[in-house]
This record gives C-alpha cells, structure tokens and sequence, in this order.
C-alpha cells in the first residue's frame, strides 16, 4: 500500500478516539443540567467542577487529535 | 476550476517585509510582520482603544463604560471572584487580559473576506498556554515554597494508593499547557474548515447546476449550504466567546489549585 494513503488512513482511523470525548462530555453536561435543574440554588457552586471535568474529558479527545496530526504530517 | 484548498486560510503570509534583526545569542532573527502578528496587533489595539474609551469614571455612565464595567463585572464575578475567591483580585489584569484577547482574536477570525484567525496557529495558543502555566508554577512556588508538591499528594489515603494517584495527578499537571493549547487551536481550526467546506459546496453545486436541465436541482443544495453556513456562522460567534471563556476558566481553576493550596478550597 501507498505510505501516504496508510497515513491518511491511520489518521481519520486515530480520530475514532474523539468518540470517546465527545460521550463523555454529553454525559458531563447533562448530568450537569440534571442536577442544577433540581437543585439551582447548587448549581453556580459546581460551576468550576464541570469546566475541570470538561477539560479533563476533552483532553483525551485532543490526545488523539495530537496523535492524528503526528501520524498526518510527520 | 482551481482547487478547493480548507487549509490555504490559515497560511501565514508576509505583510510588511522587514530586514533581520541580530539578537544577541540567537543571530539574525526574521521580525517581518505577517498576517497573524498583524491581527495581533489589531487585536490589541482594539482592546485598549476601547478599554481606554470606556474607563471614563462617570457616575452615570455611558454605553462604552457600561459595556466596560460588564465585562469586568463577568471575570471578576464569575471567573476571578467566584473560583480563585478573595485572593484572586491580583490575578483579574491576568485573566480579563486573556479573555479578551481571545476573545478579539476569534471574532477578528470571523471576518468575511479579511479575517485571519490568529488563534488557528499553534505558536500563539502555545505561547498563550506556557505563559499561563508558568505563571501558576511562579505563582505556586513563591506562595507555598517546596510546599507546591503538596498539590499532587492526595490526603486521607493509605500510602499506595497515594503513590500511584500522585503519578496520575503529576501527569495531568504535565499535560495542562498542551491541551490548553490544543483545545483552542483545535476548536478554531476545526470550525473553519467545516465553514469552508460548506462555503465551497455553495460554489461547486452552483456551477454544477448551471449545466441546465436536472442537473439545476443543484441550486437547491446550494441554497442549502448556504444556509448552513448562515447557522456554522452563528454557532463560531457562540465557540468564540465560549472557548475565550473556557480558557480563562480553567486559567483560574490552575491558579486556583496553588494560591489556596493551604486552604483546601
């Protein structure tokens, strides 16, 4: 096989790993809403605990971004 | 037809030719202005031409201030005041300067015609994430000494377990400047191309419905992509600010961790 199609390949093939980060922030946000729907007067406090949850979700996403790019252009 | 090129819009391109610079211990170095430092510098001085309009201190105060003392009332309410908490209030020049540059920055992007994202470049988001992390590390080692390791042990574990969740935490910090990075140049470069695909579906279709007969159903779908565009437009203007806001969120959540280190916050 051509080097740079298997390369093409292995890239879109690495980027299956935003599956992953893209379940895990809809599990992340509507559990979110679920409970600040309940409990409003909690919501604002948890704030911060859903943009850390959300960066450490979306970093796995970006680790296969970063390893999609490598296998790309290297 | 010339080919339909996604990536061709974030070429840095040179605007101002300048001759090299010698730096003392690197040599010559290229100091031309190109497109992105070019809306860099735009950037800024949007930002300070308008902060410099809207901090009039009147008491009744006018649009520009009152659109001003929103903006701070957002970072000082919601991301200074309401995460770092009192001992925040050194840090809000920080953190209001990031967002809004950001923030400019990805709305400049949005330009028809002209625009250049600055933040589709990897340099700038990385410059941006490195200078926030170094800042948490300077900030956490002269607040909390060698007391700055504390943040990766965690407390009321047997000493195992604790030893393998501080290699996990260790990592993590590790990782911050790089996802940090990543994340905004990765939703920027992400949500430009996805424009431009649907923009150039607007063309292709158009010209291919030219051909007359059944082939003019393609106006069809080049209305609909058009009208796709509309909506990717709308929902950039959200990622925009949103991701401008999400930088500076998790900006405080870092400064957070080693400014109230011994609070337990």
């Amino acid at each position: 096989m051509d080097i740079n199609a298997a390369k093409d390949i292995g890239a879109g093939l690495a980027m299956s790993g935003m599956i992953g980060a893209g379940a895990g922030l809809g599990i992340l946000f509507g559990n979110y809403l679920q409970a600040a729907i309940r409990n409003p007067a909690a919501a604002a406090g948890e704030r911060s605990n859903l943009f850390l949850g959300m960066a450490l979700a979306e970093s796995m996403g970006l680790f296969a971004f970063v390893m999609g790019l490598l296998i790309k252009f290297t | 037809m010339a080919a339909i090129e996604p990536m061709e819009q974030f070429l840095v391109k040179k605007v101002l030719d300048l001759p090299p610079v010698p730096l003392p211990g690197l040599g010559p170095v290229d100091l031309s202005i190109n497109n992105s430092v070019l809306f860099m510098l735009i950037a800024a001085v949007v930002i300070v031409g308008f902060l410099a309009m809207a901090a009039r201190r009147e008491l009744v105060p006018g649009r520009l201030q009152a659109m001003g003392e929103m903006i701070y009332g957002l970072v000082d309410g919601t991301l200074t005041g309401a995460i770092i908490g009192d001992r925040g209030r050194p840090f809000l020049p920080f953190v209001m300067t990031l967002f809004l540059f950001i923030a400019i920055l990805n709305f400049l992007g949005l330009t028809p015609l002209v625009g250049f994202t600055a933040t589709s470049q990897l340099a700038v988001t990385v410059t941006l994430a490195v200078m926030t992390f170094s800042i948490v590390l300077i900030v956490g080692f002269a607040r909390n000494g060698l007391g700055f390791f504390k943040l990766f042990w965690p407390s009321n574990m047997n000493i195992g377990m604790a030893l393998f969740l501080s290699v996990i935490e260790f990592i993590s910090f590790i990782i911050r400047p790089l996802t940090l990075a990543m994340r905004l140049f990765g939703n920027m470069l992400g949500g430009h191309i996805v424009m431009f695909v649907f923009a150039s579906f607007i063309v292709a279709m158009g010209t291919f419905a030219l051909n007359g007969g059944l082939a003019s159903l393609g106006f069809v779908g080049s209305a609909l992509s058009f009208a796709m565009v509309m909506a990717l437009l709308l929902l950039e203007m959200v990622v925009a600010l949103l991701q401008a806001f999400v930088f500076s969120i998790l900006t405080c959540i870092y400064l957070s961790e080693v400014v109230n280190l011994d609070h337990g916050h």
